[in-house]
């Protein structure tokens, strides 16, 4: 059990406050009226009032018989959708190490003003997240900053060197979902094979991006007729598919769980699906970004598309929507990376990798739907159930009697542009500033507690 | 004579950066890279330096159409050839120079590429001449600079070189003429090469008959076709029936990241031999950007032979560099 650290004299609250936005009601019992309930997973999608006390869903249509009306914060949401809290499954939040860039006070408030309940924490903090003590150390950030919830994924190696195993079970008992090198390569195949088998052991589930740092080198760009125009040096996808086709090769003799993050081709698409069809305890993930944006978005004005694994042609793109549609890749992530400004500030091959992706995720996969290209009930199950699943957290990701109340309200149909007063994030580095969106999160619930609420959004009553 | 050649399918970026080379009257403000230029405003630069060729043959090599102006040559990479050529075009423009080669001075220091603007631009400059080892660095500076400041890429990583380019323009054109009847094959490195960009966008701009590419796969781009090139492997086939050679400096780093196996090897295929140079047509002129690695890519007897215009290409750039210049500038006031 984690304790409420003694008041250290430093400020532990440093969330802004933006316009429309307020620190949640110390309330745990809401009575959320009339939304349309969707939890696909469920087979819900029907207009419904639903109960939530002590941190749970406690009825759904009628009141539970415990439940005191009068004690309860009403919350009239006819016409709006309650969904699942979106579960976001690597998002960097910066902290610890490197505040000047975000801290977790912040990066949560943008997750939760979009939709997001729970994000996963990559390893690759300063310190490493190679101890439990890291992770307790992020978790009660969290829990002092009172917005999502906050898990960790530790070290799959000590330091993320790749030379020496991390203490993976005991960072897994002391609350960590998942191990990953996150970007750091484990050149020592024989390493890899042991860490695998070591995790296996004990069912941990192991996250890996697959990027050959040999073949990336100095890259900053897809190999293709961009970067070939632009001089720029490029990433070529074998960068991706010669080590991924290495570890898949690991899997079938040592069986551990892997969940490939961040795909960015389509022949790494084919060795996933095919990976599937074998029966290998394979998942995979992909970013929002990737969905949307390709090399033809490369702006050299601007380091905003600098991304890690690039941009590749509009065909790797399509074939990303399509996996996604059909399964083949599981979730999506945000693959959030906020930077400060001059991070950005050099000529793209000298800027930092990574965009601010937490307000763009919910919103660019619905954007899909809108589309035609993926099903309401595959976008959400990405974003919710399946993450949750793999990611152990049992009881979240779903809208049903008993579940966490982690559920986000999300006005269906309000035109809203991304801009610098819309965006919540310290990160301003995203390359999706003046796109029009559709959907908007009003409002978000963490442990049955309202964490945001958007001003204009529903009408609030008691 | 007609050449079955396909001209370029470059498809369109979401973002076209070449764009901020105008002003709002679309006049030409900075000259960051060849593309988005056109044969006319390629054109009117070549006139422009045609006429400004005969300032140098004067007594006094100067004109005073940048007098009280100030032109700063900003140069983060080791330079001889095209920053005197440049410092040269700009006081025969009667502008003040100042050079600052960075290369081992502020950036070393962590001070960043804005920083070093903003300290430079306080100097009230109203050029700069930059070169820096990154792809996108001009336009970077151009995108950041005051208002008023005019930007001259003068090569930025692999990305462009657009005064070479057009030098080489101006040199095949006082030489050969016409472009549409000419084949031009660009030899050597081609991937790791900003002038080799730069040339296959002026080339096909100025609608050139047939442009060739030739290398080992290691040093040809992939998907350069598209550009507006035919990629050749084997020198002779890529040789034939060819009007300009343009042989591209090989750096030496390229052995050590194993892109080829020795400099011996490349000379043995691809370098330009008097004997291979009798594979083109035998008024084939032939090119370098400089300096060129004699014994590596050129044999010294063809460098310094009757068909080289390497030493042509030098003071031409001169004449280039003034007009570009004076175009510029001109934008503004």
């Amino acid at each position: 059990m984690i304790q409420n650290p003694p008041n250290l004299g430093i400020d532990l609250d440093p969330v802004r406050h933006p316009e429309g936005c307020r620190p949640g009601i110390d309330c745990d019992t809401w009575l959320i009226r009339g939304a349309r309930v969707i939890d696909p997973n469920n087979q819900l999608d029907t207009c419904t009032d639903v109960y939530i006390a002590d941190g749970l869903i406690v009825g759904m249509g009628a009141a539970p018989a415990a439940f005191v009306l009068e004690q309860a914060q009403q919350v009239d949401a006819q016409g709006q959708w309650l969904i699942p809290g979106v579960i976001d499954t690597w998002a960097r939040l910066r902290e610890p190490g490197q505040e000047h860039k975000a801290t977790i006070a912040t990066e949560t408030l943008a997750a939760v003003a979009s939709g997001i309940t729970t994000l996963c924490i990559p390893p690759d903090t300063d310190p490493v997240l190679d101890t439990v003590a890291v992770a307790r150390f992020i978790k009660r950030r969290a829990q002092l900053a009172g917005r999502a919830r906050v898990v960790a994924i530790g070290a799959l190696t000590q330091g993320l060197k790749g030379e020496l195993l991390a203490e993976m079970a005991e960072l897994t008992e002391g609350g960590c979902v998942a191990i990953s090198n996150a970007h750091y390569p484990v050149r020592d195949l024989r390493l890899l094979r042991r860490a695998l088998e070591y995790a296996a052991t004990f069912d941990i589930l192991v996250v890996i991006q697959p990027e050959d740092p040999s073949l990336a080198k100095w890259g900053c760009a897809h190999e293709g007729i961009i970067a070939t125009r632009l001089g720029l040096p490029g990433i070529p996808v074998s960068a991706e598919t010669a080590p991924l086709a290495q570890l898949l090769a690991i899997i079938a003799e040592t069986g551990a769980r892997i969940h490939i993050n961040n795909l960015s081709s389509r022949a790494a698409v084919r060795l996933i699906e095919q990976a599937k069809s074998e029966g290998l305890p394979v998942t995979a993930s992909v970013s929002a970004h990737h969905l949307w944006l390709s090399e033809m978005d490369t702006d050299t004005l601007c380091g905003n598309t600098h991304v890690q694994p690039p941009l590749r042609s509009l065909r790797d793109r399509d074939a990303l929507r399509s996996a996604l549609a059909d399964g083949t890749i599981d979730c999506v992530i945000s693959d959030h990376q906020p930077h400060e400004s001059d991070a950005k500030l050099a000529p793209f091959p000298a800027t930092e990798p990574g965009i601010s992706g937490l307000e763009t995720l919910l919103p660019l996969v619905l954007k899909l739907v809108d589309d035609g290209l993926l099903t309401l009930e595959r976008a959400l199950d990405a974003l919710t159930r399946r993450p949750a699943d793999l990611f152990g957290l049992t009881n979240s990701g779903r809208i049903e009697l008993g579940a966490r109340a982690d559920l986000a309200l999300i006005n269906p149909d309000t035109l809203w542009t991304l801009d610098e007063t819309t965006l919540q994030s310290a990160g301003r580095d995203t390359p999706f500033f003046g796109w029009d969106f559709r959907h908007q999160t009003t409002a978000t619930w963490v442990n049955g507690k309202q964490v945001f609420f958007r001003a204009d959004g529903p009408v609030m009553s008691q | 004579m007609a050449v079955n050649f396909v001209r370029p399918l470059i498809p369109k970026l979401a973002t076209d950066p070449w764009a901020i080379q105008f002003d709002a009257a679309g006049h030409l403000k900075h000259l960051l890279t060849i593309e988005g230029l056109g044969s006319t405003w390629i054109t009117r630069i070549l006139d422009t330096a045609e006429g400004f060729m005969s300032v140098s043959d004067r007594d006094i090599k100067k004109v005073p159409l940048l007098r009280g102006r100030t032109v700063v040559n900003l140069f983060f990479e080791a330079s001889t050839r095209t920053r005197t050529t440049f410092e040269l075009a700009a006081k025969r423009l009667s502008a003040d120079v100042l050079n600052i080669n960075l290369s081992t001075s502020a950036t070393t220091k962590g001070e960043s590429l804005l920083d070093t603007l903003r300290n430079i631009e306080a100097m009230q400059a109203d050029m700069f001449v930059v070169r820096h080892e990154q792809s996108g660095a001009a336009h970077f500076i151009a995108r950041h600079a005051a208002p008023h400041v005019s930007v001259l890429n003068a090569g930025d990583g692999w990305h462009a070189h657009p005064t070479q380019a057009l030098l080489d323009a101006f040199t095949i054109r006082r030489i050969k003429g016409e472009f549409a009847p000419l084949r031009i094959a660009i030899v050597g490195d081609v991937k790791h090469s900003r002038v080799a960009r730069s040339q296959i966008h002026a080339f096909n701009s100025l609608n050139v008959g047939e442009l060739r590419v030739i290398g080992p796969r290691t040093l040809i781009p992939n998907d350069i076709e598209p550009l507006g090139v035919r990629v050749y492997h084997d020198m002779r086939a890529g040789l034939k029936d060819v009007d300009i050679i343009i042989m591209l400096r090989l750096q030496r780093e390229r052995m050590e990241s194993g892109l080829l196996p020795s400099e011996q090897e490349f000379y043995r295929l691809y370098g330009l031999t008097e004997e291979k140079l009798k594979w083109a047509k035998p008024d084939a002129i032939v090119m370098h950007p400089g300096p060129a690695n004699r014994g590596v890519e050129i044999e010294s007897r063809v460098a310094d032979g009757p068909q080289s215009v390497i030493l042509q290409q030098v003071s031409n750039g001169i004449g280039v560099r003034m007009a570009v210049m004076a175009l510029c500038m001109s934008a503004e006031s």
